[in-house]
């Protein structure tokens, strides 16, 4: 199955980062007044140091202090995943996973959900993370929507593994045709750019399972910038870091972070707004700066 | 020499010809270039591997620490690489230019940096 984009699954630009998805969202199973929004973030990478971020500690606190400007609080925020860098010492992955919880605990939002990137778990199988954060996937239902979130990390070869695998068909078996499904992960499920390591090896499968049902849409991470394809009817949206960005997948021989530009502070970090709008039948994604030039 | 006997020399001829027709073919095909990779953390030796478009070669990987992947998804080729052992790929470059390949095992602090290049030429 091969990606693509295809300007006909998007409606129009709405203003200034706002954009909307046609694709990924029924009425079947919400009533009006049902509207919501719900908040991404991804890849805040607590614990990296380098010239490609000389805020690095100043970042993700700013992002908490965006979110809870926000003139409406959202329903619920979600962190797709690195949480935090990666670290061999054990004990030092556990104060970076430690530190980052005390950080968001100032999200004024308290529905906050996360799974893990592979910087937090693939080196332990997901074993500190569980320790702070509970079950790498699980599912939760708002507001009619459908919500599951996919651990495509903790298997160090980014597998999703045939034990998460059964479990997400029996968890979709139960879910009828037109039922409103949003998938969180954190890698693609599709092979985005192999070439950088920006797959799920077995994502397939996964997609597969997804696909006779007509409204799913993924929203994941790892790759630091928006992206935004369809395999078959499903829209796939990564977001962008909130540590640094990294180069439009194929666009340079190496995979290396974007150069900070002084002139630019934060430049292609930043985090998204996703609205649920039952009259339109779409999401709406608005991306936010992590502040305001 | 009964009709039936005379069936059976010629079937046996045939076949001996097939026999002798393949065991030449096998002698002169040569034997294809085996390239050894040795993978570490966070790199391979060689980095570069040198290759010739439409000529295929085996590639031998082994690790001397953890376990890695070689990863080259313009040939369509993966493995793992376990320690003690001996992983094989075979390619048959079919375009040239320089194409990346990865480690997609995640090895550890230095994983995203763990690439080396396939470069084909004519």
């Amino acid at each position: 199955m091969k990606p693509s984009f295809d300007r006909r699954d998007f409606l129009k630009f709405a203003g200034i980062g706002g954009l909307v998805f046609a694709s990924g969202l029924g009425t079947r199973a919400r009533a009006a007044g049902n509207d919501f929004y719900f908040v991404q973030l991804s890849d805040c990478h607590w614990g990296f140091e380098g010239p490609p971020n000389p805020d690095a500690k100043g970042t993700l606190p700013k992002a908490v202090a965006a979110v809870n400007a926000l003139p409406e609080p959202p329903d619920f925020v979600v962190f797709t995943g690195d949480l935090t860098h990666i670290t061999e010492d054990a004990r030092e992955r556990r104060r970076r996973l430690a530190e980052f919880k005390d950080i968001v605990s100032d999200l004024k939002v308290k529905d906050v959900r996360f799974m893990p990137g592979e910087h937090d778990a693939s080196l332990d199988q997901g074993k500190a993370y569980r320790e702070s954060f509970g079950d790498t996937h699980y599912t939760f239902d708002h507001k009619g929507v459908h919500f599951i979130v996919v651990d495509n990390v903790s298997d160090p070869r980014a597998l999703i593994g045939d034990d998460q695998l059964q479990w997400l068909a029996a968890d979709l078996a139960k879910q009828s045709p037109d039922a409103d499904i949003v998938v969180f992960t954190h890698r693609p499920l599709f092979d985005l750019y192999p070439q950088w390591d920006w797959a799920t090896r077995d994502g397939a499968k996964a997609i597969d399972l997804l696909v006779p049902h007509r409204n799913v849409t993924v929203f994941y991470g790892h790759i630091h910038q928006e992206n935004h394809r369809m395999t078959d009817h499903i829209a796939h949206h990564s977001a962008k870091s909130l540590m640094f960005p990294l180069p439009a997948p194929g666009s340079q021989p190496k995979r290396e972070p974007v150069p900070w530009d002084p002139a630019q502070p934060y430049r292609g970090l930043g985090f998204r707004n996703v609205e649920a709008e039952v009259a339109k039948n779409e999401f709406e994604i608005t991306e936010f700066p992590v502040q305001k030039a | 020499m009964t009709p039936r006997s005379l069936s059976l020399v010629a079937l046996a001829s045939v076949a001996l010809i097939a026999i002798i027709t393949t065991a030449a073919h096998v002698a002169a095909a040569p034997p294809e270039t085996v390239i050894k990779v040795v993978a570490k953390r966070f790199d391979y030796t060689p980095g570069a591997i040198q290759l010739k478009k439409g000529v295929p070669v085996v590639i031998e990987l082994t690790t001397q620490d953890v376990v890695m992947g070689f990863s080259a998804p313009d040939f369509g080729v993966r493995a793992d690489i376990l320690p003690e052992k001996v992983a094989r790929v075979r390619i048959v470059p079919d375009k040239t230019g320089t194409f990346t390949f990865v480690c997609d095992i995640f090895c550890g602090a230095g994983h995203e940096e763990m690439e080396g290049t396939i470069v084909v030429s004519d």
